[in-house]
């Protein structure tokens, strides 16, 4: 995969996503007169700015009123306008969640929301400008597209792509710099996963700021990296190759792990009949705190060394078993349970806790 | 269409809800019918300019109902109008229609909105309104299309439509007009008795917009207001419509009981039928109030 060069070394370049988020408004304008910018209140921060410079009759400020600009933005785009709604993600989708479900996802809209400084990154603010379920809110509305970038370079095409996209959609960033992991050439599509590196040990899938962090792990545990960037429609036939081939997955994310990167992936591979082990990295259904980035993501346990920790912390061995159609048919022979067989397969020793008590033939963990 | 046959349309279009609500067993009474005054006089008294066999020309004047609790009074309408054939009224609220028990955009021609929960389509007309405008200026549209914007009074009490308001009036939205079904009943009473409302008009005015008031059933007035040019005051205009809710079924004006139901039994629905019947037979020999 190419991506830039010496991204550990510590001089690799950091620019905060929504730059990219910003530099895209302003591309997609240029490609399409069609493109309209609207914005609560926050034209800086988000990078809308940059938008209203290049085209200030394009540009509608909406003011502290975040349910009126979805709103808006869906009558825009049922007059033929390509809107982007620019607001902090606690807000856009968390303040306007009925009117994204109703006016944008159920009318199929052809509007874009973006939340910005997304993530518990976002830091001193603290708890409520954390938005930490925003991926989870939006990936369960029908006809939604969610876009979760790596990066600057990454938040741009992503900006691009989705002003073509015909359809609602969600892209989230946050408000750090990040390291610039891809390039102008890295390919990107919507909707398909990049392997970012290769490996055996375990697959790891990470979005947005946890991707860099996911590289990082990697190098310890053989780690192979997919960047998940489109959440929703997931990349099923990547996750599930990697899957099959590592044997584990490790999923992470800077988002509540139930309902997000996390729980996407975990369904799919489920759906799919993959049976694998599964962690995820990320926040373990807690609210956030006031504190510096960096505090808080080691804190919440969001960083390298974590992907890494649950790695090591895999009990069970890796899963093989393909489900669809090959279940194979496992006799317990007398005296043994199925941590014997389990045991006796892979040589490590089933640790499970609170279950085994109603399944013949399986005894509680040691 | 004349005065006269305006009337005697509304009241068909009555008769229309009655039936299509008691075929469907389920849906809102009260509130359609009394806007059927309005509805009609939008539709086919020349208020609205629209291409039945083109429903999405460009330069259609845009009808959204917020309020989309009340479309059993719109469906009808549409029928009568030539967007899709009156025979599918009765498909109301059941599986596989086209016809939602609260509108959802283009699921047939002429309905331009999603809504039901309260509040959001005063947001999309503004999006609307100026999206079009934009366009106009830009020479992309050769004339400028209204956008009117039906809202319940209850719905005066979701934040969200202050918001639009206060976005309209700001950006001189003069081609956007709020009707607001000033009937008085919600779900739970009377308003001013769930959530005050009063002084609605003067709160409407120091939102920024320029407000009519009404009578919601006196044909003539409907259509002053409706033709009154609003590019004068450079403002988006809210008309206060007051209407008596369940107009034309004696049992059930001014109820709030009938705000979310259809008549159930068949009594009901024969007494329904027989209260519109004797407006509409006796349409010739009633002196409107205008006249």
């Amino acid at each position: 995969m190419q991506l830039a060069k010496d991204i550990f070394s510590d001089k690799v370049e950091k620019v905060a996503p929504r730059d990219g988020y910003g530099k895209g408004l302003v591309a997609a304008g240029r490609k399409n007169e069609n493109v309209v910018v609207l914005c609560c209140d926050l034209t800086e921060s988000t990078r809308s700015q940059w938008f209203k410079e290049a085209f200030p009759d394009r540009f509608i400020e909406v003011g502290v009123a975040e349910q009126n600009m979805a709103g808006m933005a869906v009558g825009m785009a049922l007059s033929g306008k390509i809107p982007f709604c620019s607001s902090y993600a606690v807000f856009n989708p968390g303040r306007n969640w009925d009117q994204i479900r109703v006016s944008v996802c159920y009318t199929n809209a052809n509007v874009k929301i973006a939340g910005a400084h997304a993530g518990i990154s976002v830091g001193p603010d603290g708890a409520t400008h954390q938005a930490l379920e925003d991926i989870a809110i939006t990936r369960v509305l029908p006809n939604m597209t969610v876009v979760v970038p790596c990066d600057s370079i990454e938040a741009e095409k992503a900006t691009v792509a989705l002003a073509v996209h015909d359809g609602p959609a969600y892209i989230r960033f946050g408000r750090e710099k990040l390291p610039v992991i891809t390039t102008k050439k890295t390919p990107f599509e919507l909707g398909r996963a990049e392997v970012f590196r290769e490996g055996k040990g375990v697959t790891i899938v990470a979005c947005g700021a946890m991707v860099y962090e996911a590289l990082i792990a990697a190098q310890e545990v053989d780690g192979e990296v997919i960047n998940c960037h489109t959440i929703k429609p997931l990349d099923v036939e990547a996750m599930v190759a990697s899957a099959k081939k590592t044997g584990r997955v490790v999923t992470a994310e800077e988002h509540q792990v139930n309902g997000g990167l996390g729980g996407a992936v975990a369904e799919a591979l489920t759906d799919a009949g993959v049976a694998v082990p599964i962690k995820r990295v990320g926040m373990q259904d807690s609210f956030g705190e006031s504190g510096d980035p960096e505090e808080l993501l080691k804190k919440y346990k969001m960083k390298a060394e974590n992907i890494v920790e649950a790695v090591r912390n895999f009990s069970v061995g890796r899963g093989i078993l393909d489900l669809v159609g090959k279940m194979p048919k496992i006799t317990i022979p007398k005296g043994k349970t199925v941590d014997d067989l389990i045991h006796e397969a892979t040589g490590e020793i089933a640790v499970r806790r609170n279950v085994g008590k109603n399944i013949p033939g399986m005894k509680p963990g040691r | 269409m004349n005065i006269r046959e305006l009337q005697d349309k509304a009241n068909l279009i009555r008769e229309d809800i009655i039936k299509m609500l008691v075929a469907a067993g389920s849906g809102h009474s009260a509130g359609p019918l009394g806007m059927a005054d309005i509805f009609t006089a939008l539709y086919f008294g020349g208020v609205l300019e629209y291409r039945a066999d083109e429903p999405w020309w460009r330069e259609r004047d845009r009808l959204v109902l917020s309020a989309g609790h009340i479309v059993p009074v719109l469906y009808p309408v549409l029928a009568h109008a030539g967007f899709f054939p009156i025979e599918e009224i009765y498909t109301l609220r059941k599986i596989n229609s086209r016809l939602q028990g609260h509108p959802h955009a283009k699921s047939v021609p002429g309905i331009e909105n999603t809504s039901g929960p309260l509040g959001q389509g005063t947001s999309v007309a503004v999006g609307m309104a100026l999206a079009l405008k934009m366009d106009f200026k830009a020479g992309r549209l050769p004339r400028l299309p209204r956008v009117i914007c039906v809202d319940s009074d209850g719905e005066m009490q979701e934040g969200q439509t202050w918001e639009s308001f206060m976005f309209a009036a700001k950006n001189h939205l003069d081609n956007l007009t709020y009707v607001i079904d000033r009937n008085h009943i919600q779900i739970d009473g009377y308003t001013e008795e769930i959530m005050p409302l009063e002084p609605l008009v003067e709160k409407l005015e120091s939102f920024g917009l320029q407000v009519f008031e009404v009578d919601g059933h006196n044909m003539q007035a409907i259509l002053d207001a409706f033709n009154h040019d609003a590019s004068v005051h450079r403002k988006p205009v809210a008309i206060v419509a007051n209407t008596t809710p369940g107009k034309g079924v004696k049992y059930m004006e001014n109820k709030y009981e009938w705000h979310g139901k259809p008549p159930s039994e068949p009594g009901e629905a024969v007494e329904a039928l027989t209260d519109i019947h004797a407006l509409r037979t006796l349409g010739g020999k009633i002196v409107s109030e205008h006249e």
